[in-house]
């Protein structure tokens, strides 16, 4: 029987961590040599977490589905990686870092966690620049910070719009280091297929050789879950196209807890659908509203004329023009946080002000920073401030610095140039702060099974800030669970190699194997993409950025009998034994068919609004979301029952000692 | 639009492979490459048929994995961009596209569109980092500053994707690009000093290792990279290459 106990240290909060670590059980080098751990997923968490555990001595073996670690999604994060470094002066530290996220994590997250994640920012910058992360610096050689949404200082580090694949890089080279000297055994284009537990315990996983078809068994004395989000269950979003929640599904199916489901974040700045091929979106990173300001025009027939194509945006002045972010927020203007610029381009398009075909898209206008940054670069070189192409030239060149490859993404991708038009954006599905439950030390439900970086659930609670998604992946990977592992494998120095060969392991490879030939035999007459279009479009319409009791019930409904469709009517071509992307792909979506149930139905009984989870029922007058403490200040942990419509609750009651809870606002 | 597709297929890496023909109708402008491919590969499996195996999967230009050689060019007609980042606009209707994979001896073809390309993390792992443990025990980052001239110098080079199309289009199918690249980003900043000798022999031993050949300066694969690595990261290569081997 699972049992859920969060397993946090007493204490003030800011000696929680440290004395922690003073307690935890130790594993000698000697018998480290003797101990073997999995870790599924090579993002910034699988790939920092990879890297340390061998430095220390374990026996590593790290699977991706990619055909090199350095592929996993994290290389996509354009923006930065906050720190609680204070190097501009402007009042950070450790305690701001912490209060900021628990605050824009709208106060449901777990305290402790987060003083932690924040305690360790600091380190995880020095650590990448001892790597040789070439972060930007500015004339004095120094490190470069910017601002993300939702805080009041500059606390960003980044490396133009790549931060993520030179923080993943960084890791990827510490891995590379461990694989060469064998320590890491690297499993390129290997799929996870199940977890294997032995007496309660997880002892291994049967995983699936991409490129023969091979199914094998992996023992080990502990496996790490690092295998991302599951922002994919709704089709279009801005994860790759490989990423999936399998692994997190299948542990999940093992007895792992899943916390907050419905906990996803709608990112305001990706670039628009623009048809039905679509196949994924884009993101335009949030740094982009630092210098990027947000508007509709202020008039119904302009953003008409805009739509059909008579007006340009160029041509609507200054004052026809509603900077709604700014009317709305003066205090953060266009850096509020995600969740709430989301809703707020959704409330203006909804409205009748969206500005392309389809009526869903905002600008976001560069001018006034191109103007701004060329009149200050004017002033230093001794040019005319007043010659506007002087200025224009001058702005561009500074933008450029900044954002070049973003700017450069979206003219490929929309054909239209942003140095002169505005970009047009609109939200999309991005990362999802709920996943697999974890106590204090990241370790599952089940013991020996972790979960860590995005796919566990702890730090974020029910909206994440800009930049904290690398810093936790890395937190976890490089300096939180190295340490905490070795508080259950101290007791497993005595248990010696695990046996691949029995029955609980051979019980879930014939699982595993039915199951794909279940697929190949099905000869249906449906693509597995027909499927997980209709999964998607469903859970846009209603589990996306609004919702309500009555479209969470039709979703629930709806998905459940697409599901059985499913496994009725989909055909996947090929065999099992060979390179077959179709049945990677069913596999995955069957699983995101059972999830989207289990979300859909986390947000019908979460009868509040809070973060990203709005419901519709439950606003203030201006339309923010509004959070029920009495009732709803818990994590919902869901436990597998055989199916999605049985799973049970569990609530962790979360406890706010240091911080007072009140009404988020950004006004 | 409408297209006639001559593509690649090849079952494993045992078999020979084929050109095969392909039409495509009603192909939007606004599309994607791979949602070109996309399109296509949902109507053959329609028609029980195999659908084309390639690989891809950020579809936003920086995993590095999407790997088409296009009308004899590695991630088609477009500059600066990877396979996934073409648009169809960059084509007319009626036009005949020759789709290939990436092809050099040390890249053997999987399936279709999907090569090999581990040799480039093994030539990672014979040197291409800084050998500092993660265990947070490090310095303060700022306590050395790094002229900026030098960290954007190595920040450009260190943007290399990985993808191998520097490889693809070079008629030695060099990966010198590849590898200078890394060895670039590392000669540029201080943390390189006490390994610069042992990484750029090692690297370079094992590209040679690899079956990868050497450069002789056609300069194709700096007009190929979809990121604008440039071909001065090979003559620092050379310059760091050299000066390792004279010390000994």
């Amino acid at each position: 029987m699972s049992k859920m106990i969060s397993n946090l240290p007493k204490g003030l909060i800011s000696e929680k961590w440290t004395s922690h670590k003073g307690k935890i059980n130790l594993v000698s080098p000697s018998n480290k040599r003797l101990i073997d751990v999995i870790v599924v997923g090579t993002g910034l968490a699988g790939a920092s977490a990879s890297a340390t555990l061998a430095e220390l001595g374990y026996n590593v073996k790290t699977f991706c589905f990619q055909d090199s670690p350095r592929r996993a999604h994290s290389i996509a994060a354009q923006g930065g990686i906050n720190a609680a470094k204070n190097y501009q002066g402007d009042g950070d530290s450790t305690y701001r870092l912490f209060y900021d996220t628990i605050k824009g994590g709208d106060y449901r997250s777990r305290e402790a966690n987060v003083y932690r994640l924040a305690e360790v920012s600091a380190n995880i910058i020095d650590q990448c620049v001892a790597q040789g992360v070439p972060f930007a610096r500015d004339y004095g050689g120094l490190l470069d910070n910017r601002s993300f949404g939702g805080v009041l200082v500059s606390r960003t580090f980044y490396a133009k719009g790549q931060t993520g694949q030179q923080l993943l890089l960084g890791a990827y080279s510490a891995m590379n280091r461990q694989i060469g000297k064998g320590r890491i055994q690297m499993y390129n284009r290997h799929e996870m297929m199940d977890l294997v537990l032995v007496d309660g315990k997880a002892r291994g996983i049967i995983a699936r050789n991409l490129i023969t078809g091979e199914i094998q068994r992996h023992s080990a004395h502990a496996v790490v879950i690092a295998s991302g989000g599951y922002g994919n269950v709704f089709f279009l979003s801005t994860n790759a196209m490989g990423s999936n929640v399998s692994a997190s599904w299948r542990i999940h199916k093992k007895g792992a807890f899943f916390a907050n489901p419905c906990f996803t974040q709608i990112h305001p700045t990706c670039i628009p659908v623009s048809g039905e091929h679509q196949s994924k979106l884009t993101l335009m990173s949030e740094s982009l509203r630092n210098d990027g300001r947000i508007w509709v025009p202020k008039n119904k027939q302009d953003a008409k004329d805009v739509r059909e194509g008579k007006l340009k945006p160029t041509e609507i002045p200054e004052k026809e023009r509603d900077y709604y972010l700014e009317r709305r927020y003066p205090a953060f203007g266009n850096l509020v946080p995600r969740d709430v610029a989301s809703r707020a381009a959704k409330e203006r398009c909804d409205a009748g002000y969206g500005v392309n075909k389809t009526g869903e898209a905002v600008y976001l206008d560069f001018s006034a920073a191109i103007e701004r940054y060329g009149k200050e670069e004017a002033h230093v070189k001794g040019l005319d401030e007043n010659d506007t192409s002087v200025v224009k030239k001058l702005g561009d060149k500074i933008i450029r610095n900044k954002y070049g490859n973003l700017f450069q993404m979206y003219e490929k991708i929309v054909d239209e140039d942003p140095y002169n038009t505005p970009m047009m954006i609109y939200p999309a599905v991005h990362y999802t702060m709920g996943g697999v439950w974890v106590d204090y030390n990241l370790m599952t439900t089940i013991p020996g099974c972790y979960a860590i970086g995005e796919a566990n659930f702890s730090d974020h609670g029910a909206n994440r800030l800009g930049a904290s998604a690398l810093m936790q992946g890395l937190a976890d990977g490089y300096f939180v669970l190295p340490y905490t592992i070795g508080d259950y494998l101290s007791k497993e120095i005595r248990t010696g190699r695990i046996s691949n060969d029995s029955s609980e392991f051979m019980d879930a490879e014939k699982k595993v194997m039915d199951s794909l030939s279940n697929f190949i035999s099905n000869k249906g007459k449906n693509s597995v993409d027909f499927y997980h279009k209709k999964l998607g479009k469903i859970m846009w319409d209603k589990c996306g950025m609004s919702r309500n009791r009555s479209g969470l019930k039709q979703a629930i409904t709806e998905i459940k009998s697409l599901r059985e469709d499913f496994h009725k009517n989909v055909t996947v071509p090929g065999k099992i034994d060979e390179f077959n992307e179709e049945l990677v792909k069913a596999s995955r979506v069957a699983d995101f068919l059972e999830l989207g149930e289990l979300f859909a139905k986390d947000a019908l009984e979460r009868t509040e609004s809070c973060g990203g989870h709005f419901r519709e029922e439950f606003q203030t007058p201006e339309g923010e979301a509004l959070r029920d403490d009495k009732n709803f200040k818990f994590v919902s942990a869901w436990e597998h029952k055989g199916e999605p419509s049985k799973a049970v609750l569990h609530k962790e009651k979360l406890d706010y000692e240091e911080i007072e809870v009140k009404t988020r606002s950004y006004k | 639009m409408n297209l006639k597709l001559k593509i690649w297929r090849q079952k494993n890496s045992n078999s020979s492979g084929e050109m095969v023909d392909y039409n495509i109708s009603n192909v939007s402008p606004d599309m994607s490459f791979l949602e070109m491919m996309d399109v296509l590969n949902n109507e053959l499996i329609s028609k029980d048929q195999d659908p084309i195996s390639f690989d891809h999967d950020c579809r936003e230009g920086i995993c590095g994995m999407c790997s088409m050689y296009i009308n004899g060019r590695p991630h088609g007609p477009d500059d600066l961009v990877t396979t996934c980042q073409l648009h169809m606009r960059k084509f007319k209707d009626g036009d005949t596209i020759v789709i290939e994979p990436f092809r050099a001896d040390a890249f053997p073809v999987i399936k279709d569109l999907v090569v090999d390309r581990t040799a480039f993390d093994r030539i990672q792992q014979a040197g291409g980092f800084v050998s500092v443990n993660t265990s947070g025990n490090t310095q303060d980052a700022n306590t050395i500053p790094i002229q900026k001239g030098n960290a954007d110098k190595a920040f450009d080079a260190a943007t290399c994707i990985g993808c191998g199309a520097c490889v693809a289009t070079c008629k030695n199918a060099s990966a010198m690009l590849f590898v200078s690249a890394k060895v670039s980003q590392f000669s540029l900043l201080p943390q390189d000093k006490v390994e610069a000798k042992d990484r750029v022999l090692n690297m370079v031993k094992q590209m040679d290792e690899e079956g990868f050949g050497n450069c002789t300066n056609t300069g194709a694969c700096e007009v190929e990279c979809p990121k604008g690595i440039s071909l001065e990261n090979i003559a620092r290569m050379n310059r760091e290459y050299l000066k390792a081997s004279i010390k000994d």
